[in-house]
Order: C-alpha cells, then structure tokens, then sequence
C-alpha cells in the first residue's frame, strides 16, 4: 500500500513503539525513505520523547525520598498503623 | 553488537520476572513481620510515583503529598496485594488514584471526572519540518529546556499526561499502563498518540526555530498528496 504523510502521522506512535505490522513497517519505512519531512516528524517525535523521558526533566524536589521514608517509618511506628 | 528486539524482549521478560521473584519474597517476609522492608521495596518506584502524581495535580507539594499518601495505602494494603499484577503497577494505581482524587478536590465542581474530559478535541497534526538535528540528552543541563519540556507537559490533557509518564518517563508497557489507569490498551494507545504529537508540536518549532518556515507549505503538501 503506499501511504501518504497524513497515514504516516497517524502511525508515528505505534511504530516507534514497535507495534505496527510488518506489512505496514515495511509501507512506513518505503514512504521514509523519500519523504525527508515525516522523517524528521518521525526523528522529531523520538528525540523529544527520548527527552521526555530522562530523569533530569522531571526532577523530585530537593528532600522528598527523606520526607517520604520519614512519614512512612512514623505511619510504621504508630500503634494503628495496620501494618 | 546489534541486537534484535525479540532478544530485547526476551531479556526484559527475564529481568521482570527476576525483579518479581524478589519482590515478591521481600512481600512475604514483609508481611511475616519484617516491616522495614517496605522502605527498600518501595525505593526503586520513589521517583515515578512524584511524577506520577505532579502529572495530575500540577503542584509541586500536593504531589508531594499524594506520593507520601500512597505509599501509606499500599503499606497498609499489602496484604491484599495478590500478584495478577506487578507491584509497580499496583503501587502506580494506588498512586493515580491519589492523584486524581487530590485533582478533584482541587478543582471543586469545575470538572467532576478525570475521564470526562472531551477526549476527542484537539488537532493531533505534527509540526512538519524540513529536517531534525538530534538534541542530545546532555543538552538537559540548560534549565531552558527542562523548563521547555514541562510547560509543553502542562499543555496535555490530564488523561494523555498520565499515559506519557507511564509509558515514556517510567517504561511501563501497554498493557501495565492500561492495568495502572484503569483503561483499556486501545484507549491507553490513543491517548499516547495524541500525547505524543501534541508534545511533539508543541516542541518541535521551539526547539528547530530556523525551520518554521517550512510548515504552512508542508502541511498544504501533505494534505494534498
């Protein structure tokens, strides 16, 4: 099947997740290899997610793992903590 | 050395069923009475929880707070805990349930449900550009683009932040990520799409200035073809 840009952007987000069919990898990566613009869509999306995902994006404050095993040692040494 | 994705898979699979064997004995000494464990079974899933929980509420301390909260339920729900799924995804579900029920008091009546939301608004069209250079993560360390990366975060739908997190910060599959929501997988993958272009429009034109140029006449190209 030959897909235009509009197929390929609906399928950007399973095939980065390796989800498509093989049938349809191999109809992405045919429209890929000649359409530079849902290439870089495709490069795009996976370099944003890539810093999405790093743990410097989403940092914990400054404390919190201290704050969280304090509450919780407390929960841990009151009489009803159900424990 | 390249190596496949079923090999990939395969190593996953053994490393999650090793990290489940383990838990799943730290669990039962746990509930025997060693207590303490909890704070080292806990531990690895600290982070994910906080930004779990901030994906929802938005606020620094309330996610603070629904992070601590949870892991004083699951502690306390621990022996109800039966194994159909992984602790982390049920620790995860404690977590955005949290979550959503802070969101809910913090919103008042403007907005009953999470789910609610009209999941079917919104223009999931990428941003088209001519090329890409690839941003390395190292590039993390200028606050400009953390602080880039959050406030497009903040323009998703609650729904599609949760999904993003899961998914793409905390590598949880599908299928976990649908058993953590509440959801089922097809609506778990609709959401990442959209969460995925909506991140990827709302950055890509920040963060590749010198090609927004291009993007009237590709989207009118792409449109036509």
């Amino acid at each position: 099947m030959t897909l235009n840009c509009k197929h390929v952007w609906a399928q950007v987000s399973d095939y980065i997740d390796g989800s498509v069919s093989p049938e349809m990898k191999a109809d992405i990566e045919r429209h890929l290899a000649h359409c530079r613009y849902c290439s870089a869509v495709l490069d795009s999306t996976r370099n944003i997610l890539v810093l999405v995902g790093d743990q410097r994006t989403f940092e914990v404050p400054v404390g919190f793992g201290d704050r969280l095993h304090g509450r919780l040692q407390a929960m841990m040494d009151s009489p009803d903590s159900g424990g | 050395m390249v190596r496949s994705a079923a090999e990939k898979d395969a190593k996953q699979s053994a490393l999650a069923a090793e990290t489940a064997a383990r838990e799943s004995e730290t669990i039962a000494r746990i509930l025997a009475g060693e207590r303490e464990l909890f704070h080292e079974l806990i531990r690895p899933y600290e982070h994910g929880l906080y930004v779990a929980a901030f994906s929802i509420v938005q606020h620094e301390a309330d996610a603070e707070d629904v992070a601590q909260e949870a892991v004083i339920k699951a502690y306390k729900a621990l022996k109800n805990f039966r194994g159909d799924a992984r602790f982390s995804t049920w620790l995860m579900a404690i977590t955005l349930n949290e979550a959503r029920s802070r969101w809910r008091q913090n919103k008042g009546d403007q907005l009953d449900s999470l789910n609610e939301c009209d999941e079917s608004a919104g223009d999931y069209t990428p941003s088209v550009l001519a090329d890409w250079r690839y941003i390395p993560s190292g590039e993390l360390e200028r606050k400009e683009l953390r602080q880039a990366l959050q406030e497009a975060m903040a323009k998703l739908s609650p729904e599609q932040r949760e999904v993003l997190i899961l998914r793409d910060v905390r590598g949880m599959s599908i299928s976990e990520t649908a058993a953590a929501t509440g959801v089922n997988e097809g609506l778990v993958k609709v959401r990442l799409f959209r969460a995925r272009i909506s991140m990827q429009k709302l950055l890509a034109p920040q963060l590749a200035p010198k090609q927004r140029g291009f993007m009237g006449w590709l989207t009118r190209k792409a449109g036509g073809q």
